[in-house]
C-alpha cells in the first residue's frame, strides 16, 4: 500500500502529460517543434547522413544473411562426429544444438565449460567421446528423480490433481488423457471444469470426460473456479470417487491478479475433504526461455509437483524443461505426443537427452 | 514484454556511451553481451549470428571510429538493426474489390487461433466492416462452440458445419456471399508443421477459399522453433503475415524478432490481453523503441484518444502546466485513465520509466483507496489540500477507511507533483533538443522531471 500513491501520481501525471502533448503536438503540426515528447519515430529513424552511407551494404548483407541462414540449417546436420578431432567448430556445433533445443545460454555454457576442461586435460580426445560425455553429464542430472504421479491411498477423501499453465499449453487435453489412464487403472475419476473463463472450455472437457469414462462437475461460465473445484471435491467425497482432476483456466504468469486467483484455487481445493497430491504445470514443447519464468511463478503460486511437456511430437525439442528440472528441481513427469487419448507417456530422460544432443 | 531485453541492452550501452574511443576489446565484449541478450530473448540463433555480424561490420567500420561519440554511433546501429529485424512498415490491409475479403487463420495447437480469429473479427468490425467467422476447426473438441460464444460476445455471426473442414470452409465462403458479409475469417484446427497430412488439409482449405490474407498465429513465448514453424507454414500456404499472440506475457519476444528476418513476412497484428479488444496492428518502429527503452508514446496517445474527452484532457493538461491542477481534476483524470485499461501495461509504454516502476503492479485496490481518500475530502480541501490539518486528516482517514499516513502521503505526493508539473510547464520546451541522442530526448527528461529515480542501470 505504502508505495502505491507516488506510483499512481507518477503514472497519472505522465499519462496526462503524454496526452496533453499529443494534443499539443497534433494541433501544432504545421510548426514541427516537438515540445517535450518528440515522437519516437523521429528518434528511431537514422539520421539522413547515416542512411545514405548504409543503404548499399545493408541490402547485400540481407541477401547474404538469408543464404547463410540456410547454410546454418543445413550445416547443423554436419555433426560433431563427422570431424576427426575436437576443434572450435565442434564446440560451436554443440552449443548451437543445445541452444536450438531451447535449453538456454546459461545452461548450455554450464554444460560445456567442464567438458572443455576435460578436453584440455586430455581426458576426452575424440568427438564421439565428447558427445557421449555430454549426454552422460546431462542424463546424470536427470536420473534418480521420482517421476511417478503421486496418488496417496492413505488419506481420507479424494486425491486432487490440479492442472495449471499458460493459455494454450494443453491443460485440458492433457487432463483428458490422464483421466483415461487413471480410469484404466480402475480409479473412479471426477473432473472439475475449473476453466470458467475461456469460452466453451467446459464443453471441451465434457467431451474428454465422455471419451475417458469419467464424470464431470461444471460451473457456469464466468463463475468462481475455486467454488467449482470445491464443489467437485465435496461431490467426489460424498460419492466415493478416488480422484478429482481439476482443470484451470490458462493464464500468463506475470498477471498477478490471475495468479492470485490460482493461489486461491489451490487453497480452497483443500478446504473440503480432499487433498491436493499433484499440481501439474503444463508446458508446451515449443516454449522458449519464458518457460523458466512460467515454472518459477506457477510454482510460487501453487506448489507445482511436476511438469507435463506437451506437443513434443512437433519439431521442437522442449529443452527448456531440462533447465526447469535442473535449475528449479521440478521433475518432468509426463510427455504429450499427439491428440489421441493414448498419446501421453512417462518422461524418459535418456531418450530426451539423446534427442536434445542430436545435432541433426 | 521485451523489458528484459531492453534492460540487457541498456546495460551494454551504458558502458560504451560517452567513450571517446572503442577498442577492439570493447567491441567484442559488447557484441558478446548483445548475443547473449538476444539468445536469452529467444531470438533464433541463426538470426542472432547474422545480426551480431552485421553490427560488427559496422562497428569496426570507419564511420564509428571517426564519429565524435562512437558509443552513440553504435547504439544507433543496434537500433537500426532492431527496426530492420522487426520489419519496417505496418502491414496495410486492403479489401478485395469483390467481397468478401477472405482471411485464413493457421498455426500450431494452442497458439491462439480461435481467440485471435474473434479478436480480428472485432477489429474488422471496428473498421466498419461486416465480418463472418467460419469455424473450420472440427478437430479440437468444442472449438466451434468456443468460436460461437466469442462471436456472440462481439456481435459477429459464426458459420460452421460438421463433417469435412475443407467443405465447411467452402460453404462458409458461399454463406458470406449469400449474406453479403464483406470479410470472411476462417478459423482452422491447430496442426504441427511436420504433420504432412494436416498440412495438406490446410492447403486444401486455402485452395477452396482463396484467401486474400493468410495469417499465421504464433505464440510470443515460442522458442527457437518459431522460425521453423513459420517457414513450414509459409512454404505450404504463402502466408501474408503473422499474428503474435500472448504478447502481454513476460516473454522477451524473440519470435517477433526472428520471424520477419527469416521468412520476410511482417508481423501484422499483436494480441495483448485476455479481453477481445486487446488486439492491435503491429507497429515495428514503435516496438523497436519499446525494446530500446524509449517507450511507445504513439500507442499510448492513440489509446488515450479513444477514451479521454479531448476538451477535458486539454483543459486538464493546461491546468497541470500552470499548477492549477486540483485533486478534483486528478479524480476526473483517474476515472478517464481507468477506462484505458490496465494501468500496469501503460507503464511499459512510457519512455524512460525506471525498471522498478515498469514492473510495479497497480491493483484496483490501490486506485480505489486513492479515490476513497479524495472523495472523503470536502470540496475546499480538494481545491486547497494545504488546509488539511490534524483533525481533518483524521476525518478523511476514517471516512475513507485508510490510515492517516496514507492521507499524508497522498497530499504530499500531490503537492510535489504540482510543483514538478509547474516546472515542466515552464522549462519543458527545451526537451526536444536531445535529438542526436536516441536514448535521451523527451523520454528521459519526462522521467527526470517527474522526479523519479534515475533510469535503471
Amino acid at each position: 500500500m505504502s508505495n502505491s500513491f507516488p506510483l499512481i501520481f507518477l503514472i497519472l501525471a505522465a499519462v496526462v502529460v503524454v496526452f496533453g502533448f499529443g494534443v499539443v503536438v497534433q494541433s501544432r503540426r504545421k510548426k514541427p517543434t516537438p515540445v517535450i515528447a518528440p515522437a519516437p519515430k523521429k528518434v528511431v529513424a537514422p539520421e539522413p547522413v547515416v542512411e545514405v552511407v548504409e543503404a548499399a551494404p545493408v541490402v547485400e548483407v540481407v541477401v547474404e544473411k538469408k543464404r547463410s541462414f540456410k547454410n546454418v540449417l543445413a550445416g547443423a546436420g554436419s555433426s560433431v562426429l563427422g570431424r576427426g578431432e575436437i576443434n572450435d567448430t565442434s564446440w560451436d556445433d554443440l552449443e548451437e544444438a543445445l541452444l536450438r533445443a531451447d535449453v538456454g545460454v546459461k545452461v548450455a555454457q554450464a554444460l560445456l565449460e567442464p567438458l572443455r576442461a576435460r578436453v584440455k586435460a586430455k581426458e576426452i580426445s575424440t568427438p564421439a567421446e565428447l558427445i557421449t560425455a555430454l549426454q552422460n553429464d546431462m542424463s546424470s542430472r536427470l536420473v534418480g528423480t521420482n517421476r511417478e504421479l503421486n496418488f496417496d491411498t492413505t488419506i481420507d477423501g479424494p486425491n486432487i490433481w490440479l492442472m495449471v499453465g499458460v493459455n494454450g499449453a494443453g491443460k485440458t487435453t492433457s487432463l483428458g488423457k490422464i483421466s483415461a489412464q487413471q480410469v484404466a487403472l480402475g480409479r473412479k475419476v471426477l473432473m472439475a471444469a475449473g476453466d470458467t473463463f475461456r469460452a466453451a472450455a467446459g464443453e471441451q472437457l465434457q467431451t474428454w470426460a465422455e471419451r475417458s469414462g469419467a464424470e464431470i462437475i461444471r460451473g457456469a461460465e464466468g463463475s468462481d473456479p475455486s467454488s467449482v473445484i470445491f464443489d467437485a471435491v465435496q461431490a467426489a467425497n460424498a460419492r466415493k470417487f478416488d480422484l478429482v482432476l481439476a482443470d484451470t483456466a490458462g493464464r500468463l504468469q506475470n498477471n498477478t491478479n490471475l495468479m492470485e486467483e490460482l493461489r486461491k484455487v489451490r487453497r480452497v481445493a483443500e478446504k473440503g475433504a480432499g487433498t491436493v497430491t499433484e499440481t501439474l504445470l503444463v508446458i508446451d514443447a515449443t516454449t522458449g526461455q519464458n518457460g523458466l519464468s512460467q515454472a518459477r511463478l506457477f510454482a510460487d503460486a501453487t506448489q507445482v509437483t511436476g511438469v507435463v511437456l506437451t506437443k513434443l511430437d512437433g519439431s521442437s525439442k522442449g529443452g527448456i524443461v531440462f533447465a526447469i528440472e535442473t535449475e528449479l528441481g521440478i521433475p518432468v513427469k509426463l510427455v504429450g505426443l499427439g491428440e489421441t487419448m493414448e498419446d501421453l507417456v512417462a518422461f524418459n530422460p535418456t531418450e530426451f537427452v539423446e534427442a536434445l544432443c542430436s545435432t541433426t | 514484454m521485451f523489458d528484459n531485453l531492453s534492460d540487457r541492452l541498456g546495460g551494454v550501452f551504458k558502458r560504451i556511451r560517452g567513450k571517446g574511443r572503442l577498442t577492439e576489446a570493447d567491441v567484442n565484449e559488447m557484441l558478446a553481451e548483445i548475443r547473449t541478450a538476444l539468445l536469452e530473448a529467444d531470438v533464433n540463433i541463426g538470426v542472432v549470428r547474422n545480426v551480431v555480424e552485421r553490427i560488427r561490420v559496422q562497428a569496426v567500420g570507419s564511420k564509428v571510429s571517426e564519429a565524435l561519440d562512437p558509443g552513440q554511433q553504435i547504439i544507433k546501429i543496434v537500433n537500426a538493426e532492431l527496426v530492420a529485424m522487426l520489419g519496417g512498415e505496418t502491414l496495410k490491409i486492403s479489401y478485395a474489390s469483390q467481397p468478401p475479403t477472405v482471411v485464413l487463420m493457421a498455426g500450431l495447437q494452442g497458439s491462439g487461433k480461435t481467440t485471435s480469429a474473434a479478436k480480428l473479427a472485432s477489429w474488422f468490425k471496428a473498421q466498419g466492416r461486416n465480418p463472418l467467422l467460419v469455424g473450420a476447426d472440427l478437430q479440437r473438441p468444442a472449438a466451434v462452440e468456443q468460436l460461437k460464444v466469442l462471436g456472440a460476445q462481439i456481435g459477429v455471426p459464426v458459420f460452421s458445419a460438421p463433417g469435412d473442414p475443407v467443405q465447411t470452409a467452402a460453404a462458409g465462403l458461399a454463406e458470406a456471399k449469400r449474406l453479403g458479409r464483406d470479410v470472411l475469417i476462417v478459423d482452422t484446427a491447430g496442426r504441427l508443421a511436420i504433420d504432412t497430412e494436416m498440412m495438406q488439409q490446410v492447403s486444401d482449405i486455402s485452395a477452396a477459399v482463396k484467401p486474400d490474407y493468410t495469417l499465421l498465429v504464433i505464440d510470443a513465448m515460442t522458442g527457437q522453433d518459431a522460425v521453423n514453424v513459420a517457414k513450414a507454414f509459409d512454404e505450404t500456404l504463402a502466408i501474408s503475415g503473422v499474428i503474435l499472440s500472448k504478447l502481454d506475457g513476460d516473454a522477451r519476444g524473440g519470435a517477433a524478432l526472428s520471424v520477419k528476418e527469416v521468412i520476410g513476412k511482417p508481423i501484422a497484428f499483436a494480441a495483448t490481453g485476455e479481453k477481445l479488444d486487446a488486439f492491435e496492428q503491429f507497429h515495428p518502429d514503435r516496438m523497436a523503441s519499446r525494446i530500446l527503452g524509449m517507450g511507445d508514446m504513439l500507442t499510448l496517445i492513440e489509446q488515450a484518444e479513444k477514451v479521454f474527452e479531448k476538451d477535458e484532457a486539454e483543459k486538464a493538461a493546461a491546468k497541470l502546466m500552470e499548477g492549477e491542477f486540483t485533486l478534483d481534476d486528478f479524480l476526473d483524470q483517474l476515472q478517464q485513465l481507468k477506462k484505458m485499461g490496465n494501468l500496469s501495461s501503460m507503464m511499459g509504454m512510457l519512455p524512460g520509466m525506471p525498471k522498478e516502476m515498469k514492473n510495479a503492479q497497480i491493483s484496483d485496490d490501490m486506485v480505489k483507496s486513492t479515490e476513497a481518500i479524495i472523495r472523503s475530502m470536502t470540496p475546499e480541501e480538494r481545491r486547497k489540500p494545504e488546509i488539511i490539518n490534524g483533525s481533518r486528516r483524521q476525518r478523511i482517514a476514517t471516512g475513507s477507511g485508510t490510515q492517516i499516513a496514507d492521507v499524508n502521503k497522498l497530499v504530499k505526493q500531490f503537492s510535489e507533483m504540482q510543483k514538478m508539473m509547474k516546472r515542466m510547464g515552464g522549462g519543458g520546451k527545451k526537451g526536444g533538443k536531445g535529438g542526436l541522442n536516441p536514448f535521451g530526448g523527451g523520454g528521459m527528461d519526462l522521467a527526470a522531471a517527474l522526479g523519479s529515480r534515475p533510469p535503471s542501470r
